[in-house]
Parts: C-alpha cells; sequence; structure tokens
C-alpha cells in the first residue's frame, strides 16, 4: 500500500510531468524541423497554453494508471459534485471525458461495437457505449484506467447515467452512490435542495467508509473555495469572448474545459485557469483574434460533434464563422455563483440541482438568449445530438424562440457527440453551406 | 430573339440539368439527364448544349456534385432553389423542393432571401427516389403513375416511409390482393404526410406554398402533399430547371 501510494505520488508529481516535458519537447523539435506550410489556415495563432494544457491532462491520466491499490478510485458522471470526494483523497476518473478523447480519436465505433455485442442497444448515449466497451475490451487511449473503488453518479445531466452506472456496478461490484436532483421548473423549491442534501450527507459516509478515513470539515471548505474560484476563473476565460475579435473559439473552449470538468476542486485546475486567462486577456489587448478574420460570431448549443469539431469550425472559420460561446462550455462557468465555501454541502446541493440539463425550457431560453446578447452573435447552431436527449429535445422551440425574439439565423444540426456513424458528413456540411449564404 | 448571359447547371443525386438564361432570367434553353458518375464531362457536355452559338459565359452550380464544376459561384440548392422560385413568383413563401435523394422546404422572405430551411434527415424517406424504388417494383413507369394514382378506387394505407421497409411493406400487400391503384395512392400520401411533417412549421396561415424539384412533375404528388398540409400547393412552371436557374441568375451579370 506504501510503495503503491509512493508510485503513484512520483507518477503525479514527477516522472508524469517529466514525461510530458519530454513529449512536449520531442513535439516542438518535430514541428521545427518540418518545412513550414504557408499560413493559410483561417485560425489566429495557436494558444500558447495548449502545451500546459497538454501537459496537465497527460499528468493526470498517467496518475491514474497508478491509482489502484494506493488511494480511493471514483468514477464519477460530469455533473456529480466531486468536491466532497476528494477531501478524502479520491482519484477521480470521469468516463463522459474519456469517451470524448475516444470520440476525437475515432475509436468510438469499435468501442460500441464491443458494448452492442454484449446487448447494448445503438440507441443508447455513445458516452455510455464508449465506456462499456472500453471495460469490456480493456482498449483506451489513455493506456489504463484505474479500477473504480466507488461509482458516484448524478441524474442531474440525464437518467442515463443511471443505467449505466448500474451496470458498472454489477461489472465491478463496488458500491454505487445516486444523486438524484428534482428537475427544475423556475427554481428549485427549498424542499427539493434539502432532499439533495440529505442525499450528499449520506454520500459522505459512503465515501469515508470506501475511503476508510473521515472527511475533515476544514478539508472539504477548503476544495470547495478551490471548487469555487476554479469555476469563477473559468467563467473569466469564457467571458474574454465577448470582446471583437473573440480572442479565441469556442471550439477551443471545448478542449480547455478538461479541467474545470476533471479536476475541479484542485489548485493545478485553477493555476492553469490563471495562465490561460492571463493570456486571453493579452490576445484581448493586443487585438489577436481566434480567427484571423472575424466576420460573424455564433454560438453553440449542445456537446460538441468531437469527431468533426475541427473540420466543421475549419469550414465555418474558412468563411469568418466564429463560435465565441457555447452553453455546453457555459455549464461549468455558472456553478461558481451558487458554490458557498461556508455552507459546502448545501450550496453544492443548489449548484448541482440547478445545471443546465437539470432546467426547464424557459430556463435553457434565457440562458440561450443571455449569452447571445452578451458575446453579440448574430447567428447560432444547436447541434440536436443523438446521443443527448436532454439537450436536443425543445431545440425546435428554442430555435423558433431565438430567430423572433432576437433576430438571429439559426441552423438545427443533427449529429451525435461522440459516434460518427450517426452523423452524415455530406449533408451536414450541405447545410452548413447553405447556413452560411444566408447571411450574404 | 434575347441573347444567353448566363448558364446555370444543377447536379443533383438523380439528374443533372442545365439552362441558359438571358438578361431577364428567361429559360432559354435546357437540358435533363441522368446524372453521371463522372460529373465533369458530362457538366461540360450539357453546357455545350445549352450555349448555342454563345461565347463563354458565366457558370453558377449547385447541386450534390457542384464543387466538381468549375463555376464562377458555386451555391447549396437551398440558396437556388429560393432564389429560382423567387425570379418566378416574384413574392415571398415556402418551397418545398422534392428531389431525388432529400426535400427541402425553404422560406422565401419578400427580397428572394433564405430565411430558414428544413431538410429531410440522413436517409431517403420523403423524395423522389422513394417513390422511385417502389414503383420499379410494382412496375408502373414514373409518366403514368399520377394516372394510376387517380384511378385508384381508394388509397392502401402504406404506413413505413422508410424506403427499405416499405418495399417489403408493398410486396406483402401485393401478395395479399391489394390493387396497384391503391398502392401507388397510399404510396403518395405516406410520402406527402412526412413532408407535411417537415414542413408545417413554415407554412403559416396565409403564405404561399409553391413546389419545385423533380417530383413536382407528379401531379399526383402535389396534390396529395395539398391534402396533407391542408394549404393550397402550386407547382412552379418548370419545376425541375428551378435550381438550375437559381444558379444561373445568381451569376447573371448586373444590368448597367
Amino acid at each position: 500500500m506504501i510503495l503503491r501510494r509512493a508510485r503513484y505520488e512520483a507518477a503525479g508529481r514527477v516522472v508524469g510531468p517529466l514525461l510530458a516535458s519530454l513529449d512536449a519537447w520531442r513535439r516542438r523539435s518535430r514541428s521545427r524541423s518540418r518545412a513550414r506550410a504557408p499560413r493559410t489556415s483561417p485560425f489566429g495563432p495557436p494558444l500558447e497554453s495548449v502545451r500546459k494544457l497538454k501537459e496537465l491532462m497527460s499528468v493526470h491520466y498517467f496518475q491514474g494508471r497508478y491509482a489502484e491499490g494506493a488511494v480511493p478510485v471514483a468514477w464519477v458522471t460530469s455533473g456529480f459534485p466531486v468536491e466532497i470526494l476528494r477531501p478524502l483523497g479520491f482519484h477521480a476518473v470521469y468516463p463522459e471525458n474519456h469517451a470524448a478523447i475516444c470520440g476525437v480519436q475515432r475509436l468510438v465505433p469499435a468501442l460500441s461495437d464491443a458494448a452492442e455485442a454484449e446487448g447494448y442497444s445503438r440507441d443508447l448515449c455513445s458516452y455510455a457505449r464508449t465506456d462499456l466497451g472500453s471495460v469490456i475490451t480493456g482498449r483506451t487511449p489513455v493506456g489504463r484506467l484505474p479500477r473504480p473503488d466507488l461509482l458516484a453518479c448524478c441524474t442531474n445531466i440525464c437518467q442515463t447515467v443511471l443505467y449505466w452506472y448500474r451496470a458498472l456496478a454489477e461489472r465491478f461490484r463496488v458500491p454505487l452512490v445516486l444523486v438524484d436532483t428534482p428537475y427544475v421548473y423556475g427554481e428549485a423549491r427549498p424542499h427539493h435542495v434539502r432532499y439533495v442534501k440529505d442525499q450528499l450527507e449520506e454520500l459522505v459516509q459512503v465515501a469515508e467508509r470506501v475511503a476508510g478515513r473521515r472527511a475533515e470539515p476544514e478539508a472539504l471548505v477548503e476544495v470547495t473555495r478551490i471548487a469555487k474560484e476554479g469555476s469563477d476563473l473559468w467563467a473569466e476565460c469564457l467571458a474574454q469572448g465577448m470582446h471583437r475579435p473573440a480572442p479565441w473559439t469556442a471550439i477551443d473552449g471545448f478542449f480547455h474545459m478538461a479541467p474545470i470538468v476533471s479536476l475541479r476542486g484542485t489548485e493545478a485546475c485553477n493555476a492553469y485557469y490563471r495562465l490561460l486567462r492571463d493570456e486571453l486577456k493579452e490576445r484581448v489587448r493586443r487585438g489577436i483574434g481566434g480567427l484571423r478574420d472575424e466576420r460573424h460570431r455564433l454560438l453553440w448549443d449542445n456537446l460538441p460533434i468531437w469527431f468533426a469539431v475541427r473540420q466543421l469550425s475549419t469550414l465555418l472559420a474558412e468563411r469568418g464563422f466564429n463560435f465565441v460561446c457555447a452553453s455546453y462550455t457555459n455549464a461549468w462557468a455558472e456553478a461558481g455563483s451558487r458554490i458557498d465555501p461556508s455552507d459546502p454541502i448545501g450550496s453544492a446541493a443548489a449548484a448541482y440541482t440547478h445545471v443546465i440539463l437539470n432546467q426547464d425550457l424557459p430556463n435553457r431560453l434565457g440562458i440561450l438568449r443571455r449569452l447571445a446578447r452578451d458575446y453579440g452573435v448574430d447567428g447560432a447552431i444547436l447541434h440536436s445530438d443523438r446521443s443527448c436527449k436532454p439537450y436536443s429535445i425543445g431545440q425546435i422551440d428554442l430555435k423558433d424562440r431565438l430567430v423572433s425574439e432576437l433576430g438571429v439565423r439559426v441552423l438545427l444540426l443533427e449529429a451525435d457527440h461522440s459516434d460518427p456513424r450517426a452523423y452524415a458528413t455530406e449533408q451536414g456540411e450541405n447545410r452548413l453551406a447553405a447556413f452560411m449564404e444566408g447571411f450574404a | 430573339m434575347s441573347a444567353v448571359v448566363a448558364i446555370g447547371v444543377d447536379v443533383g443525386s438523380t439528374t443533372c440539368k442545365a439552362v441558359a438564361i438571358d438578361a431577364d432570367g428567361r429559360i432559354l434553353a435546357h437540358l435533363v439527364e441522368p446524372t453521371d458518375p463522372r460529373i465533369e464531362p458530362q457538366v461540360e457536355r450539357l453546357v455545350a448544349g445549352v450555349r448555342g452559338e454563345a461565347g463563354d459565359l458565366p457558370l453558377g452550380a449547385t447541386g450534390y456534385g457542384r464543387k466538381r464544376v468549375e463555376a464562377g459561384r458555386v451555391l447549396t440548392e437551398i440558396t437556388c432553389h429560393a432564389r429560382g422560385a423567387f425570379a418566378r413568383t416574384g413574392r415571398p413563401g415556402v418551397v418545398v423542393d422534392m428531389g431525388g435523394q432529400d426535400t427541402k422546404v425553404i422560406r422565401v422572405g419578400p427580397g428572394g432571401e433564405v430565411v430558414d430551411f428544413a431538410m429531410n434527415d440522413k436517409c431517403a424517406a420523403g423524395t423522389g427516389r422513394f417513390l422511385e424504388v417502389i414503383l420499379g417494383r410494382l412496375r408502373v413507369p414514373l409518366a403514368d403513375v399520377a394516372d394510376v394514382a387517380r384511378r385508384a378506387a381508394r388509397a392502401v394505407t402504406v404506413s413505413s416511409t422508410c424506403t427499405v421497409f416499405a418495399e417489403s411493406e408493398v410486396i406483402s400487400l401485393v401478395a395479399s390482393g391489394a390493387p396497384t391503384e391503391g398502392i401507388v395512392k397510399g404510396l403518395h400520401l405516406a410520402l406527402a404526410s412526412r413532408v407535411a411533417a417537415l414542413a408545417r412549421g413554415a407554412v403559416t396561415a396565409g403564405a404561399e406554398v409553391f413546389m419545385s424539384g423533380g417530383v413536382a412533375l407528379n401531379a399526383a404528388m402535389a396534390s396529395a402533399l395539398q391534402d396533407a398540409l391542408g394549404h393550397p400547393v402550386r407547382v412552379l412552371p418548370e419545376p425541375q430547371l428551378i435550381g438550375a436557374l437559381g444558379a444561373a441568375l445568381a451569376v447573371l451579370p448586373r444590368a448597367a
């Protein structure tokens, strides 16, 4: 146990960072030795912070390989109040983030086939299929995922997670905690928040039992403070997109959100966002845009289409269209205002109940309307995501309201967040082309 | 006789169309052929055919094969059908373009611009291909389809709009002795209900609905769509050429 713990710490503090900088050095020298291509890219100069982001996330996944038996491991959903687990020393694994990596690398069809062969339907969320497929086959692009000691799932993002994590619990034979969040119409009622708070208090007991130690109240206060600060820093990074030109694209944001999702409540996460914020502010000061020539500003709704995100954003960027904001990246910036370090459990109950996917359509429209106005967009693309029904339902009404109330052009684009088999490239690009022609 | 000043080609999934227009946007010559997999030589031949004696002229291209055409302007069918329809009507409205492999519902604004559009997604349900496949199975020539549908005493219900499932459904209907005329009429109703679902949001009271695309040549389809929408539908003259016309109009030299 002590040896494993030492190996885990060494992986995170010494070996991981060393390997990451070696890799960065190798990449740099490779790109120096390559003849430079003519500068035809429609994008502005890449963010310097990307290197640090890669390092941070590689070290996180590298350290994860040595977590088993060294520290308690929890597999958690993206909307789970992870702050409660951190003071107990849990290493948190985010199957959704892992599935997104698989999506970018186009590994989903193979992993999904493995899940489908075991009887899981192709109509299930592609994140769930990817994760189950990865568990079944042991295939992963991150080396190895540590086996969980605890499964922690919160229904604030969808009901699928409940069945998905039950399947994981059956497979791993470890405790599953479920935090059930009542759907919010308008504002959550006090008894709803109390109901969630009661569950979080129970969660503390289960997590303590799994971790084999008691939670220190001060440590929870401190993690909550860090998480709140992290969320606020992320909000500050996103807000730089309000400038013209926006110093980055919301597509960059999809990649830079990894720490606020997976490392929320850690100092490493916040240190990264300070660096990113400063760089973005500097780009704003110097007038450097995410696009060389930003002529139209767009809002993105729903998860990204991970496997085609670069192709689609390039297609748009070539015609001067930049995504300056996204309801998805914004979701992790919203929490900060509700988190209160002086009441970690109570404020977590309120914050995690009010995430965008747990809110009714008028609230979702309110968020889109606010983003559209604050970021001065003249168009929006609503990704109707085959895998994410809670996010996609109601988008036709949202579209009509955005068009009639704000006078912006809106396109509904049917695809999937990570399964390329549910996306028709030619037809998707045809719709995008027609959408762009409408701006002429 | 007025002179040809611009050419438009619409390289569709099923047919390839070329038109030559004069300065007023009138179609002076046109050609239609089934789309050839070798797009470039076909387009070259059709363009030469409609150009006649005229020399080099501005060329606009649209349709799925548009990227293979060396044209002055390359635009999507959505923009081109809106422009072509507007040139024909001079009024805003809703254009239902039923093509070989997709169906588009385009809301056209008062200046001929695209306000909004909706398309069938990922499958050929609700398109010309659907009719073509099933009519082929029933051995009804496309030219006779409207007459055959008209002769039906009553429609036989075809519940599938998926081309593949509808084909097997029709096979069993034939096997159970259902009359061909009734099946053909039923197919039109199934197709119309699918398109009406796509169009319903755009077709508001008082809006004019126009039909373009190759499928609009089939009179039975227009009347089935009219019934399904509960709204008058006007078939544009030469509906199959509307996309190519829009492409030609996009490169029409502006009057000095």
